[in-house]
């Protein structure tokens, strides 16, 4: 049986935008969610910039039931419940009900366990006081913490997985989603990703050298894909969440169908031919790109629209030089490439789950959001596939086809196909 | 401070941990902490560590397994409050 998977809810925390309306609107208008930051100047880190929700955390209480709002500590399983609640919602499902989906999983993936969290717990045992921690802490410093709410808020029967891919994770997440309902293991999933970047995570990436530093007096200006002056990536925080559905039961209850999944892959480039720990192994991206197209039964030229992984260093133009190998298409002839962590950042964990939420969003309104911060385009990039493929203000045109891709430490990658809905 | 301030006092600390309203409307000596107020038992703790903040006691886990009803709470919480005299 040719099951074909579809996405019928969507939900988002992000830097630029907090729920559906205002992210959509973000995303066209090319609006920043960077910072300024002040806490980090103080630490003397390099990057003194992020991005950051405006996060209401008292709209949690529309969500949760008062016992369970009551105690909840931690940011990143705050955006999660916020991101998961929205798309069930959207997807014509309700809270707070005693109904079990049995049919229903969920893939929802992370980098950290809460470590605010885990610094309180650290403070409280260092000055034996451990016995004042209570019963909510271990639940939410777990790395499922976030599945386990999220599940539980939606009352969800089905196979519950927490995977982590570092900067992978979000596509790796909705990947696996897919694939389970493509073999029929499950009718419907929750899937995505979420992240909080608190000061010592940051600080570990700031020691690195890796994050942005020459713009750190012009935020909106500080993460620059496919740009000459890329310095580095800027961290984000926030999650989001899809619901996906096999299309004949999305169908039958006549749900909206915002786009279908045709297929991708997860795969590594074994840390080897110039693949680490923490750069990808060009060949790994190509077979990981063609792999995700072949399994869509598509050819590089069906591609209408490429949501790079694009994070703002020196490796965005090996991994452009990717895209164009593995679609086999060059300057004059490439399809529109974009960046959204040119106005979000880097999040990690989460930037898998929001940008594919940005590339549905785009299926879905036939649109292409602008490269913000792209005024000087790097130009061996502009060789590869010429200026005309890197709009910098929204283009509206006929989509059907949409790539993906994110890759993570640990040499990870994750390629998904997705498609207007027919 | 008697029974009934201490009583007054721990619905405030009861609150967030019951979604039972009505019965924290009438609590009484009698009400049971997870029958009646449906409390999770694992947040039993919770309630516990905030009494302890909120009287300056201290609650051992000998107390605190005495503990099945508002009345039994009183008893530790008064009992507690007699030993830091």
């Amino acid at each position: 049986m040719n099951r074909r998977v579809v996405i019928t809810g969507m939900g988002v925390v992000s830097p630029n935008g907090v729920g559906i309306p205002d992210f959509l609107n973000a995303i066209q208008q090319g609006t920043s969610g960077l910072r300024f930051v002040p806490r980090h100047e103080e630490l003397n880190f390099f990057c003194h910039v992020a991005g950051k929700p405006e996060f209401d955390w008292e709209q949690l209480r529309n969500y949760l039931p008062e016992v369970t709002f009551h105690g909840l500590k931690g940011s990143t399983i705050g955006y999660a419940i916020k991101a998961a609640a929205d798309a069930w919602l959207d997807a014509g499902y309700s809270l707070g009900g005693d109904e079990i989906h049995w049919d229903t999983g969920c893939v929802f993936g992370n980098s950290v366990a809460d470590t605010e969290a885990m610094k309180r717990v650290i403070s409280f045992v260092d000055s034996k006081q451990a016995r004042k921690l209570g019963s909510r802490v271990i639940e939410q410093s777990m790395n499922s913490g976030a599945t386990a709410y999220v599940s539980g808020l939606l009352g969800l029967g089905g196979r519950i997985i927490t995977n982590s891919a570092a900067c992978a994770t979000g596509s790796q997440a909705v990947l696996l989603g897919y694939e389970y309902i493509k073999h029929g293991l499950e009718k419907r999933m929750v899937v995505g990703s979420n992240e909080y970047i608190d000061s010592y995570i940051f600080g570990a990436f700031d020691s690195m050298r890796i994050l942005s530093r020459k713009f750190n007096q012009t935020p909106e200006r500080s993460s620059r894909p496919m740009s000459a002056s890329a310095n580095g990536f800027v961290p984000g925080s926030g999650a989001a969440a899809l619901v996906l559905e096999e299309r004949e039961s999305a169908l039958a209850r006549g749900a909206t169908i915002y786009a279908e999944i045709l297929g991708g892959v997860t795969n590594s480039g074994g840390q080897r031919g110039g693949g680490s720990m923490t750069a990808p192994n060009p060949d790994g991206i190509v077979n990981c790109i063609r792999g995700a197209m072949e399994n869509a039964g598509i050819s590089g030229s069906d591609v209408d629209l490429v949501s790079g992984h694009l994070t703002a260093t020196v490796a965005d133009k090996m991994e452009v030089a990717c895209w164009a190998t593995a679609l086999d298409r060059t300057r004059g002839d490439f399809p529109p490439i974009n960046s959204l962590k040119s106005m979000i950042g880097h999040c990690l964990s989460a930037a898998g789950s929001i940008e594919i939420v940005a590339i549905v969003l785009q299926l879905w309104h036939q649109f292409v959001h602008p490269n913000i911060n792209l005024e000087d385009p790097h130009p061996e990039i502009v060789d590869m596939i010429g200026l005309e493929s890197m709009p910098v203000e929204r283009v509206d045109r006929e989509i059907n086809i949409a790539a993906k891709a994110n890759f993570g430490f640990g040499d990870v990658n994750a390629c998904l196909i997705f498609a207007k809905h027919k | 401070m008697d029974r009934q301030e201490i009583l007054t006092e721990l619905k405030k600390v009861l609150t967030p941990y019951t979604a039972n309203k009505e019965a924290l409307n009438s609590l009484n000596e009698q009400t049971d902490l997870i029958k009646d107020l449906k409390i999770n038992s694992a947040n039993l703790v919770d309630i516990f560590i905030d009494a302890e903040a909120k009287y300056d006691i201290e609650i051992d886990m000998d107390s605190a397994e005495k503990i099945h009803d508002v009345g039994s709470c009183i008893d530790v919480i008064m009992e507690k409050l007699g030993q830091q005299k």
